[in-house]
């Protein structure tokens, strides 16, 4: 039984793995490309090959916690209310805090090399900090517990009131900042970038969108069978207190 | 929508009449609240930083205070499973939330009248006529905002476990735009730095979004939240 069970509820199948096995290859690539093919800049050196990692990162959480926010609408309305739904958008949360956090480590990595400072009080940083630790507190409340659907509706009114906040803080830093900011760190503002380095920036991008992909699939079918053993274990519980009560 | 102002009128008169017979605020979030801005003198120690900050820590002191007045709000409603019973009860989720939010603003403005206070004894700030209009508007808008803000995440929060620990993790975030608006205008009203008082006017726009922003979005999604 248990054996025929784990077989079955396994999260892979024939199309995870393909996609996983080219998401593994592109990362190879990736990592060719981003450390060996392409040059250094002429005036960030062998540092702008952090970008290669941090570019695709900042990407792939924004693209992560769009997701999140579409997949909570999907479940609010009515029609189309399905705990998939919220699977996916706590599925996709999860990675986009795992890369909004490589992409701030990497940045402030990044920044101190090349502006001499881990941190500046820009409006695109500290509205990244905030959304970062806003999602964090969404994470746990999705861990308060209660039934599925209690869950999942705390959840998502909380991705949708993101969505509403994230905009109203960035333009509030904005303001903020504009108005003393004697240490501009922008540095050189050379933007014409060689193609190769772009085409590997590029190349980044597909990689981590490949790899998010992946990675929801596994996660989202992984939260289904935690959601399925919350509810078999209910069941299992009922039915060993009816056998110890006598009741068939 | 006669009926949900009765309900939000007499949730916020409970409120205010359980917070006028146990003095929670009165007695520990309010000293609370002016310790913090003694400790702030202990740690920046220098009276001129102190005068120039004066502004930023008045309104950092109201944020964390909102923390245990939202908490306290909200340990009224889940202790003897009040807020069930009201839903249960069929009372309307939008009253329940206006009115949570008027109790939570009510008290808030109390806490900011002794914080302000607070500023010109100890930071020596210093408000003049036209400075106290702009402070006072300031203080309505910020607290608007902050009540109704407080009043959704409490919602979310209440009831859940280790509801102390998350509450500042959702709130302190969302609230960072209230924080800047209101510092930056009360340093206008200060005259902090010597900016004058028509600077600090075009930061409660900013207030005022949030304000109706949060009042709006609450009283609509305060009913899903707790309706479980």
């Amino acid at each position: 039984m248990s054996t025929r069970v784990a077989r079955d509820r396994v999260t892979g199948t024939p199309f995870t793995r393909g996609l996983g096995i080219v998401t593994i290859l592109g990362i190879v690539w990736l990592v060719i490309f981003g450390l060996f093919v392409t040059p250094a800049d002429v005036n960030q050196g062998e540092t702008v090959r952090i970008m290669y990692a941090h570019v695709p990162g900042a990407w792939l959480a924004y693209l992560a916690f769009i997701v999140t926010a579409l997949s909570s609408a999907m479940y609010l309305w009515r029609r189309t209310r399905s705990l998939t739904w919220d699977r996916i958008a706590g599925a996709s949360a999860e990675i986009g805090v795992l890369f909004m956090g490589i992409s701030l480590v990497t940045g402030s990595l990044w920044g101190r090399l090349t502006w001499g400072t881990f941190w500046t009080w820009d409006a695109r940083l500290t509205t990244t900090a905030f959304l970062f630790v806003t999602y964090i507190g969404y994470l746990a409340v999705r861990g308060l517990g209660g039934t599925h659907h209690q869950r999942a509706r705390r959840s998502a009114v909380l991705a949708l009131l993101a969505v509403l906040e994230i905009p109203l803080v960035h333009f509030s830093v904005e303001i903020w900042n504009s108005l003393h900011q004697e240490a501009s760190v922008a540095g050189n503002t050379d933007v014409t970038m060689d193609g190769l380095m772009l085409f590997t920036l590029f190349l980044g991008v597909i990689v981590f969108t490949l790899m998010y992909v992946w990675m929801l699939l596994h996660r989202q079918r992984a939260l289904t069978l935690e959601d399925m053993l919350d509810d078999s274990g209910l069941d299992r519980a009922l039915a060993a207190r009816r056998a110890e009560a006598g009741v068939s | 929508m006669k009926s949900m102002l009765r309900t939000a009128k007499a949730i916020a008169a409970k409120d205010l009449r359980i917070e006028l017979r146990s003095r929670v605020v009165t007695n520990q979030v309010i000293p609370f609240a002016a310790l913090v801005m003694i400790l702030f003198a202990f740690a920046l120690d220098s009276d001129a930083l102190l005068e120039r900050v004066a502004p930023g820590l008045v309104w950092l002191a109201t944020i964390f205070s909102v923390l245990f007045i939202v908490a306290r709000s909200f340990a009224l409603e889940t202790a003897d499973g009040a807020l069930e019973a009201l839903r249960a009860a069929g009372v309307d989720p939008m009253g329940i939330f206006l009115g949570k939010t008027l109790a939570l603003a009510t008290q808030l403005i109390a806490l900011e009248a002794v914080l302000v206070g607070a500023s010109v004894v100890l930071y020596r700030a210093d408000v003049s006529a036209s400075g106290g209009v702009l402070l006072v508007t300031t203080m309505v808008l910020a607290t608007v905002g902050l009540a109704s803000v407080g009043t959704l995440y409490g919602g979310l929060a209440a009831g859940a476990k280790g509801r102390e620990t998350l509450l500042p993790l959702l709130l302190l975030p969302v609230v960072a735009p209230v924080l800047i608006g209101a510092t930056r205008a009360t340093e206008s009203a200060f005259g902090t730095n010597g900016i004058d008082v028509s600077e600090g006017w075009p930061w409660l726009g900013l207030l005022a979004v949030f304000a109706v922003l949060f009042s709006v979005v609450g009283t609509v999604a305060f009913g899903p939240l707790v309706d479980d």
